[in-house]
């Protein structure tokens, strides 16, 4: 394998990831890992709309499942590494569930069934008290200790945090990379088609949902003992809207998009506090001028800044030969 | 020829839309190796015919069979599986994706189990495969285009090497000619034929251009108001009173 300049970006900003939190406060970590927890979860929903192309406003359910799952587990006296793997079987078995409709139904109406069942998990979460602890949520979750290292501090939480981050996005970049991702992406193009060559587009749709769901209960069994305070507002359709937001800002369909979309929702209202009560219409602002200039997100940005500096202009294959074929 | 086992076997398939009857009672036989042709005006029902054979219509009456197994209610992914490949007439090919990508989403699903795709190379193993499919129909100087970015005429051509990436027994090609220019029409007749006799593949041809389809076919069958009018070679068709009233013209 050639070292190339993309694996030098990658260790830089492996690096970067490494000594970010190092001589922060608390709350500057809080928000780093924050930040890593909802690009797992839209890292999954990527997978789902940015690839597959099937439209998803459930994520945040799934991070209830994996939250819920795991602060009961470890509530329970469960260790993490037990009780996420079982949330995450969990999320895979709903999300397969909730890929049905998508065999039916396409675009707003899909939309809509997903919408459902979001407010469906946050009315069982707020109304199943006895389970969930109903509005009052749960609170008190441990955070997993390994023995030699405990991640109690807010420090080495980060690091562990960045530890699932890396794996979940190396298994991420496997999966679109491998012939599946190409499927999928097939499947987003023209699903009609793809079917005629022989892809099973019903089984690719349910996994795109499946997988999809898997990687926001990975989130969700972060958030539980990050914050060790869980309760349905912060699963509710709203939470659906900012990481689909985090998609879109970011670039949908591509693998860095989520990631960069992340920061944008979840660091730059942070950045722009010190204009005190104007931060949230700066925000908004800088969003919309985004999405009207830019509708394939950050990434497309990149990507116009590097050929406006390293002009790429080049002839197509067939015209370098004089005339079109 | 006829003595031959037919690779398709359609039995008496009817499609009707409310009070329209789109195809009616069609059944016919294609034989392995040859290149049959389906002709006939606009609304004589070709399409429906070939979506029914395709399991992309579910047919009101009538069987489908190919290599004598019932195919009548699967899925088109299930009939690509058992080697029938086919082109739509409408532009078909993945636009976000390179020449190369296109060819490869072709053929990945032949290869291996669904968990070796997921561990596998990223190409399954395909890029020489592929890359040989598109030298074949005279495209690798697009190779690492993307498909959207072609001619309507150069994607009808990666349309149809999409066909044959899984060396399907049987290819379905409907209007392949339409919207593309003379000189295209030619390679791509020639590349027909060529595969035609090195593979043994059989196809069958909807068509519009009648010059194209006469060259081409070597046994057709005239579709009118969802019925078979005529059945023969292209000479034979070409002569036939019914036919030229029906379709040719004077």
């Amino acid at each position: 394998m050639r070292f190339s300049l993309k694996h030098l970006l990658l260790l830089v900003g492996l690096g970067v990831l490494v000594v970010a939190p190092l001589g922060q406060g608390n709350y500057i970590v809080y928000m780093l890992c924050s930040w890593l927890i909802f690009s797992i979860a839209a890292m999954g929903l990527n997978l789902t709309l940015g690839y597959a192309g099937q439209i998803s406003l459930a994520q945040a359910s799934f991070m209830a499942i994996g939250a819920y799952t795991t602060a009961l587990l470890t509530l329970a006296g469960w260790h993490w590494v037990v009780a996420m793997p079982i949330g995450l079987v969990l999320c895979f078995v709903v999300g397969l569930a909730l890929g049905f409709p998508a065999l039916r139904v396409r675009g707003h109406f899909l939309a809509f069934v997903t919408l459902a069942f979001n407010t469906l998990v946050f009315l069982v979460a707020r109304n199943e008290d006895w389970l969930t602890g109903g509005t009052y949520g749960k609170f008190g979750m441990p955070r997993p200790d390994f023995g030699i290292v405990s991640t109690d501090s807010q420090l080495n939480f980060y690091y562990f945090t960045l530890i699932v981050f890396v794996i979940a996005a190396a298994l991420m970049w496997g999966i679109v990379r491998s012939p599946w991702g190409r499927a999928f992406r097939a499947l987003r193009e023209n699903p009609i088609r793809a079917e005629s060559l022989g892809i099973d587009t019903r089984r690719l749709t349910l996994l795109a949902f499946a997988i999809g769901s898997v990687y926001g209960g990975l989130a969700g069994s972060l958030v539980s003992p990050l914050v060790q305070f869980i309760e349905p507002g912060s699963f509710a359709v709203i939470h659906s809207l900012r990481i689909l937001l985090m998609v879109v800002v970011g670039g949908a369909g591509f693998f860095y998009g989520p990631m960069l979309g992340a920061a944008v929702v979840i660091l730059l209202p942070e950045v722009l506090r010190f204009t005190e009560g104007y931060y949230l219409i700066l925000y908004a602002t800088l969003v919309i001028v985004l999405m009207v200039f830019c509708p394939s997100g950050l990434i497309g940005v990149g990507s116009r800044i590097r050929d406006k500096l390293w002009s790429r202009t080049r002839d197509r294959g067939d015209l370098k030969q004089g005339a079109q074929l | 020829m006829n003595a031959l086992t037919p690779v398709m076997s359609v039995r008496g398939i009817s499609k009707q839309f409310d009070a329209i009857k789109a195809v009616d009672d069609v059944s016919f036989d294609v034989y392995p190796g040859e290149i049959l042709g389906l002709i006939g005006p606009n609304g004589s029902g070709k399409s429906t015919l070939f979506n029914c054979i395709l399991g992309q219509l579910a047919a009101d009456r009538g069987t489908v069979e190919v290599g004598g197994q019932a195919v009548s209610n699967k899925r088109s992914c299930d009939l690509s599986k058992l080697g029938i490949g086919r082109t739509f007439q409408q532009l078909s090919v993945f636009p976000e994706m390179t020449v190369l990508d296109n060819i490869i989403v072709a053929g990945q699903e032949h290869e291996g189990t669904m968990i070796s795709r997921l561990f596998g190379a990223p190409d399954a193993g395909l890029t020489e495969q592929a890359e040989q499919m598109i030298a074949f129909f005279r495209l690798s100087h697009l190779r690492d285009e993307q498909a959207g970015s072609l001619s309507y005429g150069q994607q009808k051509l990666v349309d149809a090497a999409m066909a044959f990436m899984a060396g399907p027994n049987i290819v379905l090609l409907d209007e392949p000619a339409g919207g593309v220019n003379l000189t295209m029409l030619a390679g791509l007749k020639e590349r027909l034929i060529s595969y035609n006799r090195e593979h043994a593949t059989t196809f069958v041809v909807i068509e519009h251009n009648m010059e194209f389809v006469m060259s081409l076919c070597t046994r057709i069958i005239v579709l009118a108001e969802g019925a078979i009018i005529a059945e023969g070679t292209p000479d034979q068709i070409r002569s036939n009173q019914m036919v030229i009233d029906a379709y040719l013209g004077g």
